[in-house]
């Protein structure tokens, strides 16, 4: 074989390796967007999105308050997670002894590695219990829910953001410290504003993770379709909407729950296209940031 | 003759490499002071001494004094933000933060504790106009840092130093990064500084030494091998080596 053919071939090869994930993806997609959109033309496009009720015995199909309580559960996870997952990064970067932040790290990288139906099944052993007997209620509620959810993204906004405050240049903070600013000083005006491109990739990471989550969800999240009045409500999240009951459902309501993943799929790319939005302008303002 | 830093037999090490051994050197108030020698030698090594830089290395162990104004800078009881206030420092690759003109040269002020707006005006410009930089950036103060020459950001550097009004300035090769002209510049800068501050400037470039220093110190392989005034030591040095080394014959 001569030497045009072989580049030939391999350059072809690995377009098409390239191209089938595309379009294994691009597949997926149309067949949500197939099977989902008889329900909302059924339903109403309308009545889909902003009806309050659901309740396929009686051909009610409004996803609004799983709407909301995807929002609400992502929302207050991250709430907690951003500002724990945040300083955790700073000490591990900046801080701590290099002994204890070759424990801290293998610690986080397992707990990112735990299946969500063990997080599930811990929430509904010790969680559900003891928020029943804190707060009253069935214990089954969005604050359970975003409890185990913070835990679980923890360990993506941990390492992400300190891999972004570890890959600023040691020359800011050098600078910083020959002009006499302290180390919480420097952290604090220098390293941290200059990480800030990565810390905000993290979230996005920990928020993608979360409004997908769905399994640890449904086993402490109490699955009401409601709008919730309080974070001690039980809520169902748009995730948890298909898995619950995707094994019974026919016609319309089958047609509506694939309807609920288009509406799951827009939801995360407003998301993304939002948190990308602030990436980018800090990284502009920051002049050139990290990672 | 007055001192401002007085070096005795300062070792240091990292880890089990030996840096400096039993380095000594006097450098004179509001003098330049240049340092040369080879790459490795420990030219930065020992500036970074002074201002206590070498303490961000975990393996970093040191013996001998080293005296500010006659104090010794590694007594435990000394504070090392104040004493960095006191020893500023430009490094080898101008590193301004990624901040705009104004808040780099205000940084130090602020972490210093000032918040007056007027204050902080009138400071910002006037160690813009010390470091020879205010008429090129006084229309964009608000702009980024990092959009101004290399020229430029070394000179914010140094306008960013001596805006907290430290008594010594340490320089690690300041102009090895930068052309010809810019180097003009902070020479010229140099020499206008000298008579507040006490420069202590490492350098590979022999003509940048003779052109700077009233004092020289050469260094080579972690030692001093000769100090003195710069007219004798490139004119007649007493040592082979540094002759040697000046001439261009190794290094």
């Amino acid at each position: 074989m001569s030497r045009e053919t072989d580049e030939f071939l391999i350059e072809k090869g690995l377009f098409l390796t390239a191209i089938s994930s595309v379009i294994v993806i691009a597949l997926i997609i149309i067949f949500i967007f197939w099977e989902g959109y008889p329900a909302i033309v059924n339903v109403g496009f309308f009545n889909f999105i902003f009806g309050m009720d659901w309740s396929p015995s009686n051909g009610l199909y409004g996803v609004f308050p799983m709407i909301i309580g995807s929002l609400a559960i992502t929302g207050l996870s991250l709430l907690m997670a951003v500002p724990l997952g945040v300083f955790c990064a700073i000490f591990m970067a900046e801080i701590a002894p290099g002994k204890m932040r070759k424990i801290l790290r293998p610690t986080l990288q397992t707990l990112s590695g735990i299946p969500s139906v063990v997080y599930g099944f811990f929430g509904l052993i010790i969680l559900v219990p003891f928020m029943r007997v804190q707060f009253g209620g069935t214990g089954f509620s969005m604050l359970t829910a975003s409890l185990i959810l913070t835990v679980m993204i923890l360990p993506i906004i941990v390492s992400v953001s300190e891999d972004a405050i570890k890959s600023v240049p040691s020359e800011y903070k050098e600078a910083s410290l020959a002009l006499g600013a302290t180390h919480w000083q420097t952290i604090k005006n220098v390293i941290f504003p200059a990480a800030i491109p990565g810390v905000i990739t993290s979230i996005i990471l920990g928020m993608g993770r979360a409004i997908g989550e769905t399994l640890a969800i449904i086993m402490v999240a109490g699955n009401v379709v409601q709008i919730p009045t309080s974070i001690l409500d039980p809520v169902r999240a748009l995730t948890s909407n298909i898995a619950i009951e995707m094994g019974y459902a026919t016609g319309t309501h089958y047609n509506a729950l694939f309807a609920t993943g288009i509406v799951l799929i827009f939801m995360i790319l407003i998301l993304l296209v939002i948190a990308n939005y602030f990436h980018y302008k800090k990284k502009v303002t920051v002049g050139g940031g990290y990672l | 003759m007055d001192y401002r830093i007085e070096v005795e037999d300062l070792n240091v090490y990292f880890d089990e490499l030996h840096i400096l051994k039993d380095v000594s050197l006097k450098i004179r108030k509001n003098m330049v002071t240049a340092l040369i020698g080879p790459s490795g030698c420990g030219k930065s090594t020992f500036i970074r001494t002074l201002n206590r830089m070498n303490d961000l290395i975990d393996t970093f162990r040191m013996d001998g004094t080293v005296l500010l104004d006659r104090e010794n800078i590694y007594d435990p009881k000394v504070d090392v933000v104040e004493l960095r206030k006191r020893v500023g420092m430009v490094f080898q690759k101008p590193n301004p933060f990624p901040k705009s003109v104004f808040d780099n040269v205000a940084y130090g002020l602020k972490v210093h504790g000032e918040t007056d707006k007027d204050v902080l005006n009138e400071k910002v410009e006037e160690s813009l106009k010390a470091a020879a930089l205010w008429d090129e950036v006084k229309e964009k103060l608000d702009k980024s840092a990092m959009g101004l020459s290399g020229g430029q950001q070394q000179r914010l550097c140094i306008a960013r130093t001596i805006a907290v009004e430290p008594e010594v300035i340490l320089m690690d090769e300041p102009c090895s990064a930068l052309d010809p002209i810019s180097t003009t510049k902070i020479e010229d800068l140099i020499h206008r500084l000298k008579k507040d501050y006490t420069i202590i400037i490492v350098t590979h470039n022999m003509q940048q030494a003779t052109r700077v220093s009233k004092h020289t110190a050469f260094f080579l392989h972690g030692e001093i091998i000769e100090s003195g005034p710069t007219d004798r030591i490139f004119i007649e040095p007493c040592d082979k080596r540094t002759e040697d080394y000046i001439t261009g014959r190794f290094g």
